[in-house]
């Protein structure tokens, strides 16, 4: 082991020579503050299709940005309801139910990291105080969040991350389909690892997110996408980057990650595929996007108005 | 038509050619179906394969198609293993005939009619032969164990050097019958549970639910029954590369009981997995016994290799450079001890290490990290065995001289880059941050296709030389195997008068 760490070096500055630190911005031309709402009803969970029910709610149509997250972090920090200490952007969480379950790792209250600063797949700058994305990756995923990092910026506005089972009906819709745009997979329909897209070419393998939305059915820099929205129009439901759930698995306290990553074989982008780790866990590969309660509305009737004029 | 009657002799009715022919079943299909995954889909060789044969692959149904293959696989390495157990293994002749066709027809059914439903449309026809075929091999493995009951006096041990109760009775004899007998039980811990498909078990990867804290006891079943025929086929080529190298005196003495109490305390703990938390600790005991066994086999095998070798040069007083010399001289009887040794960095060491590191690794690790390290291991141990197989069938074709070496050379050289590679990058996490992957990444994966590629290659040539002896008019090996078709025996007992007198009185009974 002590012979593959010498070497590993080594290997890295050979292949590393080129930094990525600031790339070209890509406008897919899609917005990160859209929502889309997700009706209530029957839909197929899971590998063999058992009919669940949702309610209604809403759900991002991308992932978090990393210039969402920046100014998220901002804001927080701001209002002190997170705080910065040994490069790591810290926030409270009010712990998980304990059973004394074999092997069960307690989570109890307290502070837990949301992200780390200084780790080199971080696409934020942390530069006086203040959190900004580094060049060209203001539309790319936010990676490098904890599971309490990615809780944290969705309580902050009042949000939560999506629960497994609406994350999974909005990526499949109420068919059987294996993929979230069908039934089939093509190289240039979503960031996996057989699409070798446009920023892999570009930066030499290094640069391995594309901009939430690439995938939108247009040409990017001379890249023909396919489209691969989800039934209900949401991008990137496979690939590009892992998503958080929210759900606690009672008694393991793993957190589950859906929707494969641009390392991903095929098969781990279908739509019922889980990864999982513990809620501290980060890495560049993962990301999340959020839900919320649908937003209700009032019609105010033509009598209402004539009233309140 | 007499060629074809001597060619149906040799290939359904020799043990040789009954190898070799289930050898080529698992070669084709492994370069076949190995062309569906990995690089070959970046490559874009599997749509070419798909479009050719007109494969049926839905995402979906990945999960099935998946366990119909392996498990044609496991039944013709399965197969392999029980030809040669009946040959070396004293038994009764209308024995290992019935038990050799038997087994055969299984295999060949499953494959056929597996390989069908899982890749080539959901025939439920398909489906029923292959049951049929699994049923018939579970049938001939019922034949092999009463073939193999040890406690009757027909074989006992007559030379004192082999392992032996006080009554004579033959403990290699029993160590087989165990480990015959534990696979009929486990391989009805996979039936049963496979019994209940569609009506309340579905299918699914046991890799796939690691992380899940309440298993039912169906895929509890499972997960056992996957781990222990794997564990019960890498006894059983222990034991057959033991027999291969006349394993006795003291260390078959000591090395046969540890074999047997560990087959039965390691497939004990596995059985038991459905009902308790336990299981483990009986595996972790079990598998003390079995490994302590085969590194006693280790010692004895290497050990004879280097006499016989310094025998044959006519040294006296040999160096060390002499007899490590010696014991690289034929690396076709090195490679598979080799191999066994090999193992416990890339399989065992990994696996005690991460049970070790449990809490540091599976807290941190995602599923999938874990994931690729279990099916690694599991990968490895499996080829480990094939490698082994393949040395072993080397030997029985009669290979000598620079393509014995130069073969058995690349097979060891090849296969551990490939297994060391694999092995490295299942643990990358603990030398390289995800950022500074890559290189490793590639770097890795390329030795692994090298590796296996390099394999495949000298197995294909193995069998494509094999194929050409077939059209041959002088001599062939064939025609030869198939008047001489048993592998050396080295018995450990012999048929004993009471034997001879009960085999006579038979006979005689049945008017033959």
């Amino acid at each position: 082991m002590k012979l593959i760490k010498a070497l590993l070096p080594l290997l890295v500055l050979v292949s590393f020579s080129l930094a990525a630190d600031e790339i070209d911005y890509v406008d897919t031309g899609v917005d990160p503050d859209t929502w889309i709402t997700i009706p209530s009803g029957d839909f197929n969970f899971g590998q063999h299709n058992h009919v669940k029910t949702t309610v209604e709610f809403e759900i991002m149509a991308t992932h978090v940005t990393n210039k969402q997250y920046a100014n998220f972090l901002n804001e927080a920090i701001a209002q002190k309801a997170i705080y910065v200490k040994t490069d790591t952007v810290w926030g409270f969480h009010p712990g998980d139910p304990f059973d004394e379950y074999l092997h069960e790792f307690e989570i109890p209250a307290g502070d837990y990291p949301l992200v780390p600063i200084n780790v080199p797949g971080l696409r934020l700058n942390y530069v006086d105080g203040k959190f900004s994305p580094k060049s060209g990756y203001g539309n790319h995923p936010m990676v490098e969040v904890s599971w309490f990092g990615a809780n944290a910026y969705a309580q902050f506005y009042g949000y939560r991350l999506p629960l497994e089972i609406e994350w999974e009906k909005a990526a499949r819709g109420t068919d059987v389909r294996p993929f979230p745009w069908g039934d089939h997979i093509e190289r240039n329909r979503a960031n996996f690892i057989s699409s070798h897209n446009l920023f892999e070419k570009m930066f030499d393998d290094v640069v391995k997110t594309t901009p939430v939305g690439f995938y939108n059915g247009e040409t990017h820099n001379g890249y023909k996408t396919l489209d691969n929205r989800s039934p209900y129009g949401l991008y990137d439901m496979g690939g590009n980057v892992k998503q958080w759930v929210g759900d606690d698995h009672k008694y393991v306290h793993y957190r589950y990650m859906r929707g494969g990553n641009y390392n991903s074989y095929e098969l781990y982008l279908r739509v019922w595929v889980r990864d999982s780790a513990g809620p501290e866990h980060t890495s560049m590969s993962l990301g999340f996007r959020c839900a919320r309660e649908p937003v209700v509305e009032v019609e105010t009737s033509a009598t209402d108005s004539v009233a309140t004029e | 038509m007499k060629k074809f009657n001597e060619l149906y002799h040799y290939f359904f009715q020799s043990t040789k050619g009954l190898i070799l022919l289930a050898m080529t079943a698992i070669s084709v299909i492994t370069a076949v179906w190995g062309t569906l995954s990995g690089p070959m889909v970046e490559w874009g060789v599997r749509d070419v394969v798909v479009g050719i044969l007109g494969m049926d692959l839905a995402s979906v149904e990945r999960s099935g198609r998946i366990i119909m293959l392996y498990h044609v696989i496991a039944m013709i390495v399965v197969a392999i293993e029980v030809y040669i157990m009946t040959s070396i293994i004293p038994m009764r002749k209308h024995q290992q005939s019935t038990i050799n066709a038997t087994i055969t027809v299984g295999w060949i059914t499953a494959m056929i009619f597996g390989l069908a439903f899982g890749y080539f449309g959901h025939n439920y026809f398909y489906h029923g032969l292959f049951l049929v075929g699994q049923s018939l091999i579970f049938f001939a493995g019922l034949l092999l164990t009463v073939a193999l009951y040890p406690w009757r006096k027909d074989y006992l041990v007559t030379n004192n050097e082999y392992a032996h109760t006080k009554k004579g009775y033959d403990l290699e004899r029993i160590a087989f019958f165990v480990m015959a007998a534990s696979m009929l039980i486990s391989a009805g811990f996979g039936a049963v549970t496979g019994s209940f498909w569609s009506n309340g078990h579905e299918t699914f990867l046991a890799e796939d639910l690691i992380r899940e804290p309440g298993k039912t006891a169906l895929q509890k079943s499972i997960i056992g029954h996957l781990h222990i025929m794997l564990t019960l086929i890498a006894v059983a080529i222990t034991l057959i590369v033991g027999r291969w190298m006349d394993w006795k005196g003291k260390l078959h003495k000591v090395g046969m009981p540890l074999m047997i109490i560990g087959t039965i305390v390691i497939s004990g703990g596995v059985w038991s997995v459905v009902w308790t938390h336990m299981a483990h600790t009986f595996i972790y005991v079990g598998s003390v016994f079995v490994m302590l066994s085969a590194l006693l086999l280790v010692i004895y095998a290497w050990a004879k290799l280097i006499r016989e070798r310094i025998a044959e040069q006519g040294i006296e007083n040999p160096t060390f450079f002499q007899k490590l010399a010696a014991l690289l001289h034929d690396p076709i009887k090195f490679g598979p001890f080799w191999q066994m040794v090999f193992m416990n960095f890339t399989v065992s060491g990994v696996g005690i290490f991460m049970a070790v590191k449990l809490e540091q690794i599976f807290r941190v690790w995602p599923a999938r990290e874990e994931r690729v390290t279990l099916t690694g291991h599991w990968h490895i141990l499996s080829a480990i065995v094939a490698t082994i197989i393949i040395m072993y069938y080397v030997d029985i074709a009669g290979i000598k001289g620079k393509a014995r070496k130069w073969f058995g050379w690349t097979l060891i050289i090849a296969s551990d880059i490939a297994f060391a590679a694999v092995t490295i990058f299942s643990m990358k996490r603990l030398f390289v941050i995800e950022y500074y992957e890559q290189p490793l990444v590639n770097l890795t994966m390329l030795l692994t296709d090298f590796g296996l590629g390099a394999v495949l290659v000298i197995t294909g040539a193995l069998l494509v030389w094999r194929l050409i002896d077939l059209f041959k008019k002088d001599d062939p090996l064939w025609q030869k195997e198939a008047n001489d078709p048993e592998l050396d025996i080295n018995p450990t007992a012999e048929l004993t008068q009471a034997g001879r007198d009960r085999i006579k009185a038979q006979i005689e009974s049945e008017g033959i």
